[in-house]
């Protein structure tokens, strides 16, 4: 090996690393004053930037907090890993677009018709139950904050390829420390226009890092022909551990089932996540929604490129022979191997800010549900707008707090683990929320239970996989046997599709029974609001409230 | 939460629920799923395409297939809902005529 395994610290690429993220720090303060309206104490200025972003701004905003720095790592640590089973992250990412495209625009309408800040918010106006709502908005709580402590994997794999920070244990994680409280500093201070203004720079960044390492690696390389060719050489080698090959390049035809169902589970969570609506309630108009859906493909494919560089890392021969080596580092240490060291602090500093703007969002969208669902309903049902800014901003940091509390003190593992179950956990509501946006047919007793039973059985199945070679272990994978298909396929989509059966079934029961309806105070003109000031449909035409 | 002083109008009338644009557009947004799902269709080495093997570089190709589907189903449903306005608009509107 080289310089790397030392832990030496490069001063060029530090130093680009460090101007990059103090430039970044002055934008997010800067940001509070950026677009401030009259009234900055109403949650929807703090929450959701005043609910006014245009084309361009959510655009930034919703890539920057979908594709995460977490993803830029993992995606390539995966191939790297295992090969093509990883790329299920491209058809993913390409199917949530056309699928989100048919229920996005009803959700922005009717949350901005009825002043909804969360996805619980409309399943409470829906459905008329609070149950059903304290449901959604928890299950979107236990879901973001693992996702967010491994946005500090993301920052700490970048920290540890720089060599930065001390041998000894706290003098190791005070880099890290420091970047988050700076995080927190200005996400207190300037609430969702932090992160969207912040995602300006971030992609800028990421996509001139794609752009070059796409075509500059390969070339120093000898050629994508030679760097799959190495990675088929490298990924046939038995794994000592299970006795089978490390991975393919295409996938074998028991693995179908798995790559295909993991795209569509994936697809179908990713806007169940409490992040993906702050970000779409952000925008400013029904338009601007249905536009952004069109163009925000541009970072499947920025994402698609750069799982690539999970090849590279093999071809480049990062990591080999080092016993034990951390898959999650093989894109910084390919980056460190292959850049100048000033383009390397760049590419760092991309991966490092990054993961600042999702976990901002993340953050964010975790207080709104708290206060919005749990604080208000539970605890002060009179609070006012100013009481619920103050409370979200509070909570902003007691989540930020627990996800460094994940990082450090507990298992890396374990925030991997939960990540997983949160994806399952987090597509155990989507029958609530995407059936409502169309249709009250559902009973609420009935949602509750088909949720309860995909919960637990998307657990139950979770905690049964085995690492791959190590047999009593738990939570190694997502992937379990379906029942009745008889195939290997995404726990997280059984669940849902046994969660769909109960609701039906239940609700058909329930309905038999007549019983007394709970009020729904959506009517269906909610779903069309278009808030173009010329049509009259809406009497709030002002830009924000 | 303020609410809005009068509760917006139900859906306006005039074109009916399932036009020839809304089947186009359905087809364009479900055409991506058949191709993708069905992963056997494209599990293989070749042809292969600047030394990237076919597996990874139609799926790439697919991201903006699929970006220029949804774009179309973006312009032709403005187009319809501009339609649908004008029509509501207009005197008493005429069921089931076409876009």
């Amino acid at each position: 090996m080289n310089q790397l395994a030392s832990g030496g610290t490069n001063a060029v690429s530090l130093t680009v690393f460090l101007i990059l993220f103090v430039a970044v720090t002055g934008v997010g303060f800067v940001a509070s004053r950026w677009r401030r309206a009259e009234d900055a104490l109403h949650l929807d200025e703090w929450g959701l930037g005043g609910r006014g972003f245009g084309t361009v701004v959510s655009w930034f905003l919703l890539g920057g907090d979908l594709y995460t720095a977490y993803t830029f790592i993992a995606v390539p640590a995966l191939i790297y890993g295992a090969g093509a089973a990883g790329f299920y992250a491209v058809p993913y990412t390409i199917l949530v677009w056309p699928m989100v495209f048919l229920f996005l625009p009803r959700l922005w309408s009717v949350a901005r018709s009825k002043g909804y800040v969360t996805l619980a918010d409309f399943a409470r106006g829906r459905y008329g139950s609070r149950s059903l709502a304290l449901a959604v908005a928890l299950t979107g709580i236990l879901a973001t904050m693992p996702y967010i402590a491994l946005q500090l994997v993301g920052i700490q794999a970048v920290l540890d390829t720089m060599g930065v920070g001390g041998s000894s244990g706290f003098g190791k994680d005070l880099p890290l420390l420091i970047a988050f409280a700076v995080l927190a500093a200005y996400t207190y201070s300037s609430g969702l226009r932090a992160p969207a203004l912040i995602a300006f720079v971030k992609d800028t960044l990421v996509y001139i890092v794609v752009i070059v390492a796409v075509i500059y690696i390969p070339i120093r390389l000898g050629g994508y022909g030679h760097v799959f060719h190495d990675a088929a050489t490298s990924l046939a080698k038995t794994n000592p551990a299970t006795g089978k090959p490390k991975g393919s390049l295409i996938t074998g035809p028991k693995a179908q089932w798995s790559y295909a169902t993991l795209a569509l589970g994936s697809a179908m969570a990713l806007f169940m996540y409490p992040h993906s609506a702050t970000g779409v309630l952000a925008s400013k108009d029904r338009t601007t929604v249905r536009r952004n859906l069109a163009v925000l493909p541009a970072y499947s494919l920025m994402l698609g490129l750069l799982s690539l560089l999970g090849f590279m890392a093999i071809s480049a021969g990062v990591g080999k022979g080092v016993k034990g080596f951390n898959a999650q580092l093989a894109v910084p240490e390919l980056f460190q191997q292959m850049f100048p060291s000033w383009f390397a602090g760049v590419a760092f500093a991309a991966v490092g800010i990054g993961a600042l703007v999702p976990a901002a969002i993340m953050s964010i969208a975790a207080a709104n549900l708290f206060t919005r669902n749990v604080y208000r309903e539970y605890f002060k049902p009179d609070a006012t707008p100013a009481q619920e800014t103050r409370v979200a901003k509070l909570v902003s940091l007691v989540v930020k707090l627990g996800a460094l509390g994940f990082v450090l003190g507990i298992d890396k593992q374990f925030s991997i683990n939960l990540q997983l179950l949160g994806g399952i956990w987090i597509l155990q509501t989507f029958p609530a929320i995407v059936a409502g946006l169309f249709s009250r047919w559902f009973h609420h007793w009935a949602l509750l239970v088909g949720w309860a039973a995909g919960m637990a059985y998307g657990t139950y199945e979770a905690y049964n996989v085995a690492t791959a070679g190590k047999p009593n272990s738990h939570f190694g994978g997502s992937a379990a046997n379906i029942p009745v298909v008889g195939q290997i396929g995404y726990i997280g989509l059984t669940a849902f599709v046994l969660n769909l059966v109960v609701s039906v079934v239940l609700t058909l029961a329930i309905r038999a029974a007549k019983p007394r309806e709970l009020p729904d105070e959506t009517v269906p003109g909610d779903y069309l609001v278009e808030s173009a000031p010329l049509v009259p449909l809406t009497p709030e035409t002002a830009p924000s409230r | 939460m303020t609410e809005p002083a009068t509760p917006p109008p139900s859906a306006p009338p005039g074109l009916p629920v399932v036009t020839p644009t809304r089947v186009v557009c359905a087809v364009l947004l479900g055409l991506p799923f058949v191709a993708l799902l069905w992963v056997s269709s494209y599990s293989r080495l070749t042809p292969a395409f600047i030394g990237i093997p076919f597996f990874y570089w139609y799926q790439l190709a697919w991201v903006i297939v699929s970006a220029l589907f949804t774009a179309a189903v973006f312009v032709l449903i403005r187009r319809e809902e501009a339609a649908r306005k004008a029509l509501l608009t207009q005197a008493p509107p005429t069921a089931g005529e076409p876009s």
